[in-house]
């Protein structure tokens, strides 16, 4: 309970704008609570957000995300700096795997944005593999226009849902 | 079909020249249909006590599905002259000539138990005789809107010559909760809303669902492992189990070949998309194309020895056919925007196909070729066309912009006229249509 309020305390000062929302429904592997006792097991503290070994840290302050332009699996500069920090952060915490997933936002059919999300998430999984993080602990997965997270139907919310996230779990990746 | 056809022949030359029309009654379904064809249904006659109700039900049934297509226009129940005494009896044909009812649909119904019988008879009014023999139904109370679907199939296939299509089913996703969590589940019902069942909860994202040819599986996409697979599902039983592809780390965008032996889909590995063929009863998988670029959504001609699908390989989205076998692809379509999910009609004749312009959405056809463009609909977001049995309308998609937006299925016929909401309740996404019904 007290970790709960103070997870949640330490959540609120640090995300701004973004979203903490679940990307995937249900799955477990976005489970923080689970994740978090793995890596914590035995320390008391910090814990949450204020570990830099946590994934809410490497969520809210390496950054999780990267946005791509329309119909494009290209990464931006911003991406690659943002991908640069992931690289670091799962080199460092060598205990996590981590599932990229790739997002579109609603403009495109249905199959073409699940598999235009799959070429956004293996862009991420590729970068990360050449900055040196092991082929063996990443997967992908594509949810195409299925999981916005911002639901106007403007470019402002487009830009948002056309990303991949890299969610930070623990356990075998089967 | 064709003796009835000659029968018919035969009587409109014997009934005299002094017609309104020439020929027997005859409604050819073309791009030129404006008018539609006017037709009486006076009640069914009740033959056994307790049928009134059923009877008025079933003539009410009939009167819509023929009236919805657009093609017909039913003449009010207060114009009429008089009606008719019994089934069978004598056609007044003055009567039905003079309020200009073209075709005239006669009925009965008997109930004994939960037994049902419907019997039916078409009238050509200017003709003055009968169009086709009478028929006869027979089946469960339980199974009303099913024996009045098959009346109404049959006029509609008598004056169109064509196929009907009301004695149907649909599958399709059915939708609840806000755009950013969205819960889907798969749904069946019939193809004008009623009888709707669920047959999968919403626990997983599931996604374009696919009738076999017969009607009697679905495939669909399925994130029940937590990744995206294609599951087939047995429509009787409800159950369902995975289908064994090709190795991949996503399968999607399944449909089933014409002789339903044969599953073609999509698999992405490394971020790449392809076709890939799966043999259901060796288990066999043949690699259907190789390229870098997305290659989905594809769809067999009816004789199975073609496929459409989509493809960016030109850098945009575009539709391409090749040999179901793999091989070189001809593009087909050439015009402005980008082209996805295209469907091969059920008469072999059309492609109807989602078109993206301009930041507006349609639905359109073109034949094989690519030639003959024709978009039907637009709107912010339509997509995913299903044919009707008989090639002549198709559903789809049709999602409001914004927070709120909610998707909801549609009607259109080939022509473009005729569009409607599906009346089903509730949201809907990705329709498959079935066959028509045994």
């Amino acid at each position: 309970m007290t970790f709960t309020t103070k997870a949640l305390l330490v959540l609120l000062t640090l995300s701004t704008a973004a979203c903490t929302r679940p990307d995937r429904f249900g799955g477990g592997v976005n489970d923080t609570t689970g994740a978090n006792a793995g890596a914590g097991a035995g320390v008391t503290a910090p814990t949450g957000a204020a570990d830099p070994s946590s994934p809410q840290f490497f969520a809210q302050t390496i950054g999780d995300r990267v946005l791509f332009e329309v119909d494009s699996a290209t990464l931006t500069a911003a991406g690659q700096a943002t991908l640069d920090g992931q690289a670091g952060w799962l080199q460092t915490n060598a205990d996590y795997l981590a599932i990229v997933e790739g997002h579109a936002d609603e403009q495109g059919t249905r199959e073409y944005n699940l598999a235009l999300g799959a070429r956004r998430a293996n862009t991420v999984r590729e970068y990360l593999i050449s900055k040196g993080v092991p082929a063996n602990r990443l997967r992908t997965i594509s949810y195409g226009k299925e999981r916005p997270i911002e639901v106007c139907s403007e470019e402002s919310c487009y830009a948002k849902n056309r990303r991949a996230v890299t969610i930070i779990s623990v356990g075998a990746l089967s | 079909m064709l003796k009835w056809l000659l029968s018919a022949v035969l009587a409109a030359g014997l009934a005299g020249p002094a017609l309104a029309q020439d020929g027997p009654l005859r409604l050819t379904i073309t791009d030129g249909v404006i008018e539609p064809l006017p037709f009486a249904v006076p009640g069914f006659q009740a033959e056994t006590a307790g049928a009134e109700q059923l009877a008025a039900d079933i003539t009410r049934l009939v009167a819509q599905d023929l009236a919805n297509t657009g093609l017909f226009r039913e003449i009010p129940a207060s114009a009429f002259i008089s009606t008719p005494a019994s089934f069978g009896a004598p056609v007044a044909y003055a009567d039905w000539r003079a309020i200009n009812a073209q075709a005239l649909i006669g009925g009965a119904v008997a109930v004994s138990g939960d037994q049902l019988v419907v019997k039916f008879r078409l009238y050509d009014v200017f003709a003055g005789t009968e169009l086709g023999e009478g028929l006869q139904f027979a089946g469960t109370t339980q199974g009303w809107r099913r024996m009045a679907h098959k009346v109404a199939d049959a006029a509609y296939s008598r004056i169109t010559g064509e196929g009907g299509y009301f004695d149907s089913r649909v599958v399709f996703v059915s939708e609840t909760g806000p755009k950013d969590a969205r819960q889907k589940r798969l749904a069946i019902m019939d193809y004008d809303g009623a009888n709707l069942q669920f047959l999968t909860d919403s626990s997983a994202i599931v996604l374009a669902p696919r009738f076999s040819p017969r009607g009697d599986r679905v495939l669909y996409t399925s994130y029940e492992t937590g990744f995206p697979r294609i599951n087939v599902l047995d429509v009787a039983s409800v159950g369902k189990q995975q289908l064994a592809t090709a190795e991949g780390e996503m399968a999607f965008s399944p449909r089933f070949s014409r002789d339903g032996n044969q599953v073609i889909y999509s698999l992405a590995n490394g971020g790449n998309t392809d076709l890939y063929r799966t043999d259901l009863a060796s288990g066999a998988h043949t690699r259907l194309t190789s390229a870098p670029s997305i290659e989905t959504a594809p769809s067999f001609s009816p004789d199975g020895g073609r496929i459409v699908f989509e493809s960016d390989r030109s850098g945009t989205q575009q539709l391409y056919i090749m040999s179901a076998n793999g091989g070189d692809a001809q593009r087909i379509s050439f015009g402005e925007g980008r082209y996805g999910t295209p469907v091969w009609s059920p008469r072999g004749d059309l492609i109807a196909f989602t078109k993206q312009n301009a930041g507006r959405f349609h639905i359109g056809v073109m034949r094989t070729d690519g030639s003959e463009e024709r978009l039907l609909t637009a709107s912010f977001l339509d997509e995913g066309p299903t044919w009707s049995p008989n090639g002549r309308v198709l559903m789809f998609a049709r999602e409001t912009q914004g927070a709120g937006g909610t998707s909801t299925l549609y009607s259109v016929d080939i022509s473009g006229r005729n569009l409607a909401a599906v009346p089903v309740s509730g949201a809907g996404s990705d329709p498959s249509w079935g066959p028509l019904q045994p």
